[in-house]
């Protein structure tokens, strides 16, 4: 899909100074950001195929668990579908997680959390999306943790993602929290987003339907991205 | 009362966190054995058409320090200005590249090939440049910005002509350090704050 990108609605994403959240305010410009129409340059972006993917890759129960076990939690089904604004699924992108395993604690050599580390379990994956723009992938629900934002400050379970949509200006990372988690209303990062209801979109939904019984239970993430203005009549080019 | 105007709202985004090279450079944190193929490592292989640079550049925050655990990612055009996925591209060049900070100093160092000066409609084009986004703990939002190049003219760019602000317009042009090496710092604040995007 080519076309100008639609800008930026206000509001939705988070102001990128937000002095409660205490790293964003040396890290935010304090001048405005420059908009104009997009360019080719913003239009195109990087495509990765299927022949990228091994066949774990969408499983962090198996992906880093020795042969014969699984990493140890919650075990969870996240699917869902990716989608423009112009409610038009995104088939074939790149949706990049990484998590804390199911202690709160992430395998990186800069987390020295008392929870123990998993032996069996990474923390990352990685999915591509399908003909309809839905993607699934299985994991452990990931434990909270404490962080040194303040004195006593905890994250939410919660899952980080990297879309990529099929141009460089669709680009979004972001985080999934879980339904029911009363850390949200708590978190300095999750309450970054301003407007209530565009934080409750990073809210997965329980989703009994796709629950596998005796096995795992699933969450329902929908994501959006940036659409493109549709170019002159898109669907019908003889024009009006 | 009007019609319904049912549209899917955008996913706000998060911050990366500081723990985002278990997911996307796990090998900068000690992820060992990951069965992944790390991407945006090549960003114009050995056949690229086109003459090759380097590119080291820094992210600085207000109080002036390097960013060490943030990651960037570019995005360019082949040495015609095309890009890949467009038709007649260099299918050497995949355009793409991601790179960690160093982890003590900070830097980010790239081979590339230099990217064509990009068509935009009628006859127009925009001068030579590589696009830039910029994820780190403590930014909410990927910030967007451009790397152009020293020795090109940027004075006929109808998209840089919209900056009010002409000073500002060099806090996007890379220092040449030598044949085909270039030095861009982006400052997240402060007296020479890069120019992001909303765009």
């Amino acid at each position: 899909m080519t076309g100008r990108l639609i800008p930026r609605e206000a509001g939705i994403h988070p102001p990128l100074f937000t002095p409660t959240y205490k790293t964003s305010v040396l890290r935010s410009p304090e001048r405005a950001l420059i908009a104009f129409d997009s360019s080719p340059s913003e239009e195109t972006g990087p495509t990765f195929g299927h022949v990228k993917l091994g066949a774990l890759d969408n499983d962090l129960l198996l992906n880093y668990a020795r042969p014969g076990t699984s990493a140890i939690g919650e075990r969870i089904i996240v699917h869902g579908r990716l989608l423009d604004e112009n409610n038009r699924p995104i088939p074939n992108a790149l949706i990049e997680i990484w998590q804390a395993n199911a202690g709160g604690r992430y395998r990186h050599k800069k987390d020295g959390y008392l929870a123990a580390l998993d032996p069996d379990f990474g923390g990352c994956g990685r999915t591509i999306t399908g003909a309809d723009g839905s993607y699934a992938f299985r994991t452990v629900k990931p434990g909270a943790y404490p962080w040194p934002n303040g004195p006593n400050e905890w994250r939410p379970a919660h899952i980080h993602f990297s879309i990529f949509g099929h141009s460089f200006g669709q680009r979004l990372i972001s985080q999934m929290y879980f339904e029911g988690d009363p850390l949200i209303a708590r978190c300095p990062i999750a309450q970054t987003i301003p407007d209530k209801a565009a934080l409750d979109r990073l809210v997965a939904a329980l989703d009994m339907s796709e629950t596998k019984p005796m096995d795992a239970i699933a969450y329902r993430f929908d994501i959006v991205l940036r659409g493109h203005r549709q170019t002159h009549f898109e669907n019908r080019p003889e024009g009006m | 009362m009007v019609q319904k105007f049912d549209k899917p709202i955008l996913t706000p985004s998060q911050t990366a966190g500081p723990y985002v090279h278990i997911g996307l450079a796990p090998e900068a944190c000690g992820i060992e054995d990951v069965p992944f193929e790390t991407l945006g490592r090549e960003i114009a292989g050995p056949e690229a058409k086109g003459d090759r640079i380097k590119i080291t550049c820094r992210v600085v925050d207000g109080g002036d320090l390097p960013l060490r655990d943030c990651l960037v990612e570019t995005w360019q055009a082949d040495a015609a200005g095309i890009y890949p996925g467009q038709e007649g591209a260099d299918p050497a060049v995949s355009g793409f590249g991601r790179m960690p900070a160093d982890f003590t100093t900070g830097e980010i160092t790239f081979e590339t090939i230099k990217p064509g000066a990009i068509a935009l409609s009628g006859d127009r084009k925009t001068p030579p440049h590589i696009s830039f986004w910029i994820f780190a703990r403590g930014i909410n939002h990927g910030l967007h910005t451009r790397m152009y190049f020293p020795e090109d003219d940027l004075s006929g760019d109808p998209l840089l002509a919209r900056i009010e602000h002409r000073d500002r317009i060099a806090t996007m042009v890379a220092e040449a350090t030598g044949p085909g090496e270039y030095r861009f710092e982006i400052r997240l604040q402060g007296a020479g704050e890069t120019v992001f995007f909303d765009i």
